[in-house]
């Protein structure tokens, strides 16, 4: 299809009205976290790193960011093994029901949060379990699953299963085919899952509400301060450290795994 | 001595391997037990524990559940007008910004498949993945701070004689649609990219107009990808209650409904009922999205 010149102008316009969009807000809240003023207005009253401050010395804060960090890691952890081995399975053998397996990695993100929330609520609740790190690790982990799974078993299907014949054929045995031929090539997708999954936990607050009992992850702190008003700049710079937080993961993770892939930049 | 230790470990991971070498079976288990039983235990039994959970009675007299199988709550949710009320509201602002998103996402998706240049793709594909992943609550609560009164929008749209929407519903749908957007484009992108280029140069051969090559060429080869990327902002409206309570200024959803009477108010059994709504909902969804093929462009 021939575009004329107006076209393309306008379509790269449109495009570019449509990022300043998705941004726009992000923008928003780093410029707030050095406001001078308390409240919200714009345009904003002047520059201060006070509020900075005032986070790094709440020890309520740094309480939450720790929690955050803690359960992501777990969650990560939990869902690296989980989901290394559901790709495997799913990679290496064809059995009955193996579509299910996809299936059922995807449900706990493709149903409503609330719904997954709730359930596992209810679980922990029947069979006893304290609320705290342990059920959001769980609650974590049965969604951050997928993101390990999808990378894992996406790479799988991209190297060639020559390289594990030829190394068995001279002699290694399976241990050390897994160790120096099969990890390697799968290790830069487990790392992009990984930090995936750990951006996905460290953002997640649906669900983590539901299970967290009277812990504060970072989101959840924010949820719990948004609405007062002495706290508004805090929260804004509470806001600013989540996303930082969130974020880098994640463009390491399509960093690492568009190179990894082979896609030229 | 450590040297035969090592020798007796070595030999016995070397039997272990050829055994199970030997055994796929084994090896299938091995791998395929602990994932499927985490998640089989863990998900889909506490879905089947919350199914039971809706049959059960919440007594306000004595404040706590009596596990006693009945159908009120389902009656309730059927007959209490609130319920239905809140229901279609979220089922319609879902439907909302489901529309929405695909209008936006599309010239976006279209520009980054086929008009920018490869180093240009790339980084806009990035632009697009980063907020999908992150930022989540971040994001809900700056729009918050721009929807106030007296905030960003009310002081950017003053000059032109508007008004920010405030927090309302309508700043429900916004704020909905903004949030999932990422998750219409990326599939569309993908769909168009697809497309091949001759595809299009035979409709514009055959005399077609760019419109014509669209509505007849463009839009029914990508409709699998809107369905796809429709799967996760339907299910992600539904399933939220954070984006209401922060924007929607007092309108329910759902996901406020079930999240109040399972914290606030104790009622397990009704909160369990009426998350059994966007359940339903979603079914129904996902098997219609199912016969146009749309799974595989998930």
């Amino acid at each position: 299809m021939e575009r004329s010149p107006a076209a393309r102008l306008l379509l790269r316009l449109t495009t570019a009205a449509i990022l300043l969009f998705i941004y726009l807000p992000i923008v928003l809240i780093v410029v707030y976290a050095f406001n001078t003023n308390r409240v919200p207005t714009w345009p904003p009253a002047g520059f201060t790193l006070e509020w900075f401050g005032r986070a790094a010395q709440s020890s309520e804060i740094r309480a939450s960011l720790s929690l955050s960090i803690q359960a992501a890691i777990g969650a990560t952890l939990v869902a690296l093994v989980l989901g290394t081995l559901a790709a495997f399975a799913v990679h290496r053998f064809s059995f009955f029901g193996r579509e299910t397996v996809s299936f059922l990695v995807i449900l706990p993100i493709a149903l409503p949060g609330i719904v997954t929330g709730i359930a596992l609520a209810t679980a922990f609740k029947t069979i006893g379990v304290q609320f705290g790190l342990l059920t959001i690790v769980v609650a974590h982990a049965t969604f951050c699953v997928v993101t390990v799974y999808n990378n894992a078993i996406a790479r799988l299907r991209r190297t060639s299963r020559s390289l594990e014949e030829a190394s068995m054929d001279l002699g290694a045995d399976t241990w050390q085919t897994l160790r120096h031929v099969t990890f390697p090539s799968l290790r830069t997708a487990l790392l992009a899952g990984g930090l995936l999954a750990f951006a996905l936990s460290f953002d997640e607050i649906i669900v983590t509400l539901l299970v967290a009992g009277p812990q504060q992850t970072l989101p959840i702190w924010i949820f719990n301060n948004y609405l007062r008003p002495n706290q508004a700049p805090v929260v804004n710079v509470v806001a600013l450290l989540a996303i930082a937080l969130s974020v880098i993961p994640v463009y390491l993770a399509s960093r690492i795994s568009s190179e990894a892939a082979g896609v030229p930049r | 001595m450590t040297g035969t230790a090592t020798a007796a470990h070595r030999a016995f991971g070397r039997r272990l391997a050829t055994a199970l070498y030997r055994r796929p079976r084994l090896q299938l288990g091995l791998l395929l037990g602990p994932p499927l039983g985490a998640l089989v235990i863990a998900y889909l039994g506490a879905l089947v524990l919350l199914l039971i959970n809706a049959f059960w009675r919440y007594d306000a007299f004595i404040g706590r559940v009596v596990t006693q199988p009945t159908l009120d709550n389902f009656v309730q949710i059927v007959t209490a007008s609130v319920f239905r009320d809140v229901a279609v509201r979220t089922v319609l602002t879902a439907g909302a910004v489901t529309i929405a998103d695909a209008v936006i996402a599309f010239p976006i998706a279209y520009y980054m498949a086929r008009v920018a240049s490869h180093r240009t793709r790339n980084i806009l594909v990035v632009a697009v993945v980063l907020p999908l992943w992150s930022g989540y609550l971040v994001k809900v609560y700056a729009w918050r701070v721009m929807l106030l009164n007296g905030g960003f929008l009310d002081s950017v749209l003053a000059p032109i004689g508007l008004r920010g929407p405030g927090l309302s519903d309508v700043s429900a749908w916004l704020v909905f649609s903004y949030l999932w957007l990422p998750y219409m484009i990326l599939p569309i992108y993908a769909g168009l990219e697809r497309i091949p280029g001759s595809l299009l140069e035979a409709s514009a051969d055959l005399g077609a107009r760019a419109s014509t090559t669209f509505r007849r060429v463009i839009l029914p080869l990508t409709l699998p990808a809107v369905i796809a990327g429709s799967i996760f902002t339907f299910s992600l409206t539904l399933g939220d209650y954070v984006t209401p309570s922060l924007v929607a200024g007092g309108t329910q959803f759902i996901g406020n409904i079930v999240f109040e009477n399972i914290g606030v108010v104790g009622n397990t059994p009704l909160a369990a009922a009426y998350a059994c709504v966007p359940i339903v909902v979603m079914l129904i969804y996902l098997l219609l999205a199912r016969r146009t093929g749309a799974f595989e462009s998930l």
